[in-house]
């Protein structure tokens, strides 16, 4: 089912065009994967998916009723709020037994009691991502969900977007920043840099020339379930014998 | 005596009750200067009001709704911070106001009064209206709990999730500007911060969640009116000031305690 439409949505702030001509489509039970460097107006853009950010140009399309749950970047929790993580989450509307299965669900049932000004970076991911499920939504948005937390959180984190997805059926958005971990299970991954550089299936979008060109080769290998990690492509190579080869136009065969 | 007491105890208790949720949010939003801005503004309502012949307390909520509107307005500009923009706003209203008063027959011998209150002054149909000013800004409140709270919290997810924070915050105004435009009786303009801010800053350290903490900010404004009016009538000092200082002991009272979170 067809959740949200963008067609040809542009953005300007103060007189500079962040974002032109975008068209993007996102469905139920299908992973879309937001890449683009720093500043590129992923963020933006996600922003306007969810309705907090009207576009200068162009249309954007919310299938009728439509639950979002959103996960931000980085909140902030002023020291001065007294707030446990189940208060957070009930937060949402919903009451402590949904709120305590939402917890249950990330793996943070233990964190329900604990304030949430005392979370490692891990921890408040899980209690963020409790309360983006907790209302049963259709289709999860998560802004860069990996930042500041190690491979095994942040693969642990993608695992689960994953599971929630085949359990649901809800659509994702997942914008990332970091162009050498992206999600393994992604559907479909869109790369921006103020217009939609192009767009496909992950290896189609890494062997894209466009891409290529805003981040270099990209080899996705799957190493854990769901992170795809980047590879360096080498120059040079270390022989049996010790010795250096480098690769070179003159070194046919070698390869 | 208990007639003579009994108007001005109800009229503090009801807005300590309903001074001490609102405070909460006042340091969680870290908008402690707003309840000076709102006072001073109470001050150039009570003048308008009186050049106007409407009664001071309507007055007074006209004028703080229409600051926090100007506050609105003047934040979407984003080069100057709230902190200033509070600044200017309350020290603008203070200045009209002052100058207000001194043009309008009558209300300058009562300047005193509105500065620090006459809470013995408070008869019993005065009481009546404080008390039903108090329940209907607590009721606001009550009303629209979660969603405040969760636009406190974060703006943008509660947005997500269905709620109008503008016309939230709009409540959240309202409500404060009925506390404040009925406290000034109880404790004066100058005050009127002291009681929203000291009983929620007490309350901090011992609540692990955001009701307990405005539960305990109220039971603290109450303790300290009960507390503040006997030290007024055993020691014929000025109510407003010992309400105030009782809190204020209570404030320090609860830094030295252990916390409990």
């Amino acid at each position: 089912m067809r959740l949200v439409t963008l067609t040809g949505v542009g953005l300007a702030y103060g007189g500079r065009q962040v974002l032109s001509g975008i068209d993007l489509a996102l469905d139920s039970g299908h992973i879309t994967t937001l890449v683009g460097p720093n500043g590129s107006g992923k963020t933006s853009l996600s922003r306007m998916v969810l309705g907090l950010l009207t576009p200068a140009q162009g249309r954007v399309e919310r299938a009728g009723g439509l639950v979002t749950g959103y996960m931000p970047q980085k909140l902030a929790i002023d020291p001065t709020l007294p707030l446990s993580a189940l208060r957070f989450v009930t937060l949402a509307g919903v009451d402590r037994r949904t709120a305590l299965g939402a917890l249950a669900r990330t793996g943070a049932s233990t964190l329900a009691d604990a304030p949430v000004a005392t979370l490692s970076g891990g921890e408040f991911q899980r209690v963020l991502l409790a309360r983006a499920i907790v209302r049963k939504p259709q289709l999860l948005v998560l802004d860069e969900p990996a930042q500041g937390v190690d491979i095994a959180g942040q693969d642990a984190l993608y695992g689960l977007v994953g599971e929630l997805r085949d359990e649901t059926g809800c659509g994702v958005l997942m914008v990332s920043h970091d162009l050498h971990l992206v999600m393994a299970e992604s559907d479909s991954v869109v790369c921006i840099n103020h217009h939609v550089c192009c767009s496909g299936t992950p290896d189609a979008v890494s062997a894209h020339p466009e891409f290529v060109a805003l981040f270099g080769e990209l080899k996705p290998v799957t190493r854990k379930p769901h992170v795809a990690v980047y590879t360096h492509h080498h120059d040079h190579e270390h022989e049996l014998d010790g010795a250096v080869h480098v690769h070179g136009p003159h070194c046919a065969g070698k390869h | 005596m208990l007639d003579l007491f009994l108007p001005p105890l109800v009229a503090g208790l009801a807005i300590a009750a309903a001074a001490g949720p609102l405070g909460c949010f006042l340091v969680w939003r870290r908008m402690a200067f707003f309840g000076d801005t709102l006072a001073h503004g109470a001050l150039l309502g009570i003048a308008l009001g009186s050049l106007a012949n409407v009664e001071p307390a309507l007055a007074i909520l006209v004028t703080c709704v229409l600051l926090a509107a100007g506050l609105a307005w003047l934040s979407r500009g984003r080069d100057l911070g709230n902190d200033t923009l509070l600044g200017v706003l309350a020290h603008t209203a203070l200045a009209f106001g002052v100058i207000a008063v001194t043009l309008v027959d009558g209300l300058r011998p009562s300047l005193l009064a509105w500065l620090f209150g006459d809470l013995l002054a408070v008869d019993g149909s005065d009481a009546a209206i404080i008390a039903i000013g108090a329940v209907l800004a607590l009721g606001l409140l009550a009303l629209a709990w979660r969603r405040l709270l969760a636009a406190t919290v974060d703006d943008d997810i509660a947005r997500v999730e269905g709620i109008d924070t503008a016309r939230t915050r709009l409540l959240l105004v309202i409500a404060l500007a009925i506390v404040v435009a009925l406290s000034m009786q109880v404790v004066g303009l100058l005050l009127v911060t002291a009681l929203l801010l000291v009983p929620a800053a007490a309350a901090r350290r011992h609540a692990r969640d955001p009701e307990p903490m405005a539960i305990i900010a109220a039971l603290i404004g109450m303790v300290s009116v009960a507390g503040g009016m006997a030290t007024s009538w055993f020691a014929d000092v000025p109510a407003g000031p010992a309400i105030v200082a009782v809190a204020a002991v209570i404030f320090f009272v609860t830094r030295l305690l252990p916390a409990r979170s």
